[in-house]
């Protein structure tokens, strides 16, 4: 099969960027998503041009690396799924296809479509833990904690940090990854101790970051490869409005 | 056999389980006040880099830490998805630290060494209690205790989980913790740049020169002492389970500065993957060996016979595990699956559209049990090969084929974890020294943290207290001779000015890998890998392709740069594997076999580790050997019959 792309190029943060047309023919319908702008990159570089510079690693949808908006949407619209767990067969012969990078202010581009999310990092720095050194556990068992709350606990805990929530939120909110580890944290007794200070500590840092504010969309459910519930936003401000109110 | 100088593990003293608790003792300690005073470098961010960083960071003493990712939470550990085992015996089944050390010995087939597998069991379960302290979200029974599972051949539940995920939620933990001392300013952390060298000061190690990947600078870094956590080298065989990033560059710059490299020839090919399906794909994706409980492997008696599965005749097909292996049938050890499924095609029996597959059949499991039985058994797996492939596993059975998987081999270390390169460590997949020719299940995790957790922090501290490294800062003209041959290695590339891509020269190299240095291994077929490498390395510096220039975001660079280094490795293998007559865990030689066929290991004359020393550019490297002592798991034969 063959398909027509409109790829997002921008050569650096300051550069202008412009959809520029490709295509690639002779697809498989087994291939990747990734696979087949593998594909078109090999055509780029035989021919002397620049790959379009994208990101992945695990290529099997856990490491959150590689995250493109196709056709709109983040990780395309098949949902449930990243990037690179995309299969060419979903799509038809001729069908054109537009690709452009995980867009926010937080998110500032690096080179076409990758872009730098450093800032999800500076936000898990304040609180995406348990403050627990090497050595100074008890003996695992010794705390039972219900099957509901550790099941619940992964729900939230699976989430990968690929960013597709920020770039289909309207504000470019990261509510959804904070929200998430703030759960986790919020479900297991582990969590209690800096409970609080969690809370207030990623909101403030998701703050600064320039990332904006939830109003409930639900956009950033509808894109999560991992499917993480926006229940985990509101119990995120429920646990930042008591933080905030007990001190 | 001429009788070689042995290396010094350094192992210590006294009886097995009193080694590491005697060592702990004897070692030197660094005072708090003094650990400020150190710099240390850690390259890597999985569980092993992120692990010690972490804990290094808590110690008190100054961390940098580097990645090729975007961040360190991407690490390529992130994608284990079985568990972690521990010596716990929450479960009352008779698990030990004994036992975890025993079994981990015989799976390795006699090629690890018993002082470092008895510190890995001791220390298993003090990495549960840690995880759980962290927050990670294990399975759980109905009471709230941690839920535990068998895996691997294992006769006890040992096995710790967090669903599909185990590798992702450890390494968040870590990784939390790596970000808290981050926060904390004891740990500073540098994101995509990519280890091209250390920098050896009067024989020890005291920095790195990195590329910044996204600015195309080369940085210098000094410390201390230098940890490399930067995982295995699967990817040797372009098309792994690896994430497509991985890559041997940082052990291999180090093997080439003088840290010997071990066992490079144990590769582990894990049996239950997907198959590849042409010539763009770029990586295999693991179906967990779990499957093989209910499924049953086969292939047409015919060969080339292309009907459809559903259209062969029971009396046509061969479920060969089943009559070969009666004891065991279907759940025999990785590498015995893996091998039987390679010689079943290699005879022309394979299916699918490479005839490089084999079934994986469930419909007895489906009409015994049920769909819903088997559905809430494997339903996620069923569902993403159904995604991949198109086909859906509960009408049709699915294909299957081995794939390079995890690397035992790795850079030498003693019982401290130190590379023959003093101020040199190496940490998880990157070492050697645990899991001798095999790896079992749920084994991996819990090296990568014992190393970085609970074995780093005392050894290195008894380094730095022993040593005293001498202040050194990146104005040492070892960094300006470093940095200089960094840069020219890289304008190399750049003029190469050729026609093929990096991509292409790795594919060539996988091939060839594949085939003579994979599941099955011959004299014949490996000298035939040692003609054919150098001729594609030959190509590679004539007619490689690399678009773009060296200051900016350029992926077709950091590739090719990783593709040269392969390409030396790969040679390496083949000469380790060549040099190595016997099989052994997951090398396995033709010509070394019993009477049924059966690997025969040798240990009157391969009971050591192969240490290789790099001898110069273009000079055949010097074989050393690491004699290797059994005093309480006497080496016995594996059978599955």
């Amino acid at each position: 099969m063959k398909v027509n792309l409109k790829i997002w190029r921008q050569a650096g943060p300051d550069a202008p960027g412009k959809l520029v047309d490709y295509s690639v023919e002779n697809i498989d319908p087994s291939q990747s998503f990734l696979e087949m702008l593998d594909t078109l990159n090999e055509q780029l570089v035989k021919s002397g041009q620049e790959p379009v510079a994208f990101e992945s690693d695990c290529r099997e949808g856990i490491c959150g690396n590689c995250g493109l908006v196709i056709n709109g949407v983040a990780h395309g619209a098949k949902g449930g799924c990243t990037t690179c767990e995309i299969r060419m067969r979903q799509y038809n012969d001729g069908d054109t296809i537009t690709v452009e990078p995980f867009r926010a202010r937080a998110f500032p581009l690096i080179k076409d479509l990758v872009v730098n999310r450093t800032a999800f990092d500076r936000i898990m720095s304040k609180g995406g833990y348990v403050a627990m050194n090497a050595g100074s556990a008890q003996d695992a068992n010794l705390q039972p904690i219900h099957q509901d709350l550790a099941e619940a606990a992964m729900d939230a805990a699976s989430c990968i940090g690929c960013g597709a929530c920020v770039a289909a939120c309207p504000n470019a909110s990261a509510s959804l990854f904070v929200g998430a580890k703030v759960s986790q944290y919020t479900w297991l007794p582990q969590g209690q101790v800096e409970r609080s200070t969690r809370a207030l500590k990623m909101v403030k840092q998701m703050d600064s970051e320039g990332f904006g504010d939830c109003s409930n969309h639900a956009e950033c459910e509808a894109v999560c490869p991992k499917e993480i519930s926006i229940a985990n936003i509101s119990r995120m401000r429920r646990e930042f409005s008591k933080a905030l109110f007990a001190r | 056999m001429i009788k070689k100088p042995t290396l010094d593990a350094k192992i210590p003293e006294g009886p097995i389980g009193e080694k590491w608790t005697n060592h702990k003792f004897n070692m030197k300690l660094v005072n708090p006040a003094n650990k400020r005073k150190h710099e240390v470098i850690v390259v890597g961010s999985g569980l092993a880099g992120a692990s010690a960083a972490a804990s290094l960071g808590e110690l008190g003493y100054k961390v940098k830490c580097f990645c090729i990712q975007d961040s360190p939470r991407r690490a390529h550990s992130v994608a284990a998805q079985g568990g972690i085992n521990a010596a716990k015996n929450y479960q009352n089944d008779g698990d030990s630290v004994y036992r975890l050390f025993y079994d981990t010995v015989k799976g390795g087939d006699f090629r690890a060494r018993e002082a470092n597998v008895h510190r890995l069991a001791e220390v298993s379960n003090s990495i549960i209690d840690q995880c759980v302290a962290q927050g990670v979200p294990f399975a759980r029974e109905y009471g709230g205790t941690l839920s535990n599972r068998s895996f691997g051949g294992a006769q006890v539940s040992r096995t710790f989980y967090a669903r599909g995920q185990t590798g992702q939620q450890l390494l968040l933990g870590a990784y939390g913790a790596l970000m808290r001392q981050v926060d904390a300013g004891s740990v500073e952390m540098f994101t995509r740049r990519e280890m091209l060298d250390v920098v050896v000061v009067d024989g020890k190690a005291r920095g790195i020169i990195v590329r910044n990947l996204v600015s195309g600078e080369l940085e210098e870094y000094a410390a201390d002492a230098v940890l490399l956590c930067t995982g295995g080298y699967s990817t040797v065989f372009y098309l792994s389970t690896n994430a497509v990033n991985c890559n041997a560059t940082a052990a291999w710059r180090c093997y080439k500065k003088g840290a010997h490299f071990a066992n490079p020839c144990f590769t582990q090919i894990h049996p239950t993957c997907i198959p590849r399906f042409g010539e763009t794909q770029s990586k295999l994706t693991l179906m967990s060996e779990s499957l093989r409980n209910d499924g049953r492997v086969w292939v047409p008696k015919k060969k080339e016979d292309d009907r459809k599965p559903i259209d062969i005749p029971e009396a046509e097909r061969d479920y060969y595990l089943e009559t070969k292996y009666p004891a065991f049938g279907n759940l025999v050890p990785r590498d015995i699956a893996s091998r039987n499924a390679e010689e079943v095609c290699v005879q022309g029996r394979g299916v699918g559209p490479t005839g490089y597959a084999v079934y994986l059949d469930f419909a007895d499991a489906i009409n015994r049990l049920g769909k819903d039985v088997i559905a809430a058994r494997y339903g996620n797996l069923f569902a993403m090969y159904h995604e991949i492939t198109g086909d859906d596993p509960y009408e049709t059975p699915m294909m299957i084929y081995p794939a390079p998987h995890y690397t035992m081999g790795g850079l030498w270390v003693d019982y401290n974890l130190m590379t023959t390169i003093e101020g040199l460590f190496a940490l998880g997949e990157a070492n050697f020294s645990d899991h001798g020719a095999n790896r079992l299940g749920a084994s991996a995790l819990m090296q990568g943290l014992a190393d970085g957790y609970f074995v780093i922090p005392y050894t290195l501290g008894n380094y730095l207290a022993t040593e005293k490294p001498a202040p050194v800062n990146t104005n040492a003209p070892e960094f300006a001779e470093a940095r200089k041959q960094v840069s020219q290695g890289i304008k190399d590339l750049m003029n190469i000015n050729g026609k093929t891509t990096a991509d292409e020269i790795h594919r060539q190299l996988g091939d060839v890998m594949i085939e003579y240095v994979g599941m099955s291994r011959s004299e014949e077929g490996l000298k035939k890998a040692l003609k054919k490498i150098p001729e594609i390395r030959k190509k590679f510096y004539e007619d490689l392709c690399i678009p773009g220039n060296t200051k900016d975001y350029n992926k077709e660079l950091e590739k090719a740069a990783r593709v040269a280094d392969f390409l030396e490795l790969g040679e390496l293998m083949a000469r380790d594997a060549l040099e190595r007559k016997e099989s052994c865990g997951g090398h396995y030689r033709v010509e070394s076999q019993d009477e049924e066929g059966e690997a025969k290991r040798d240990d009157e004359n391969f009971c050591h580790g192969a240490v290789w020393k790099f001898k110069g550019e273009g000079k055949v490297p010097e074989r050393l050997i690491e004699e290797l002592h059994y005093e309480h798991v006497i080496p016995s034969n594996r059978s599955y019959k």
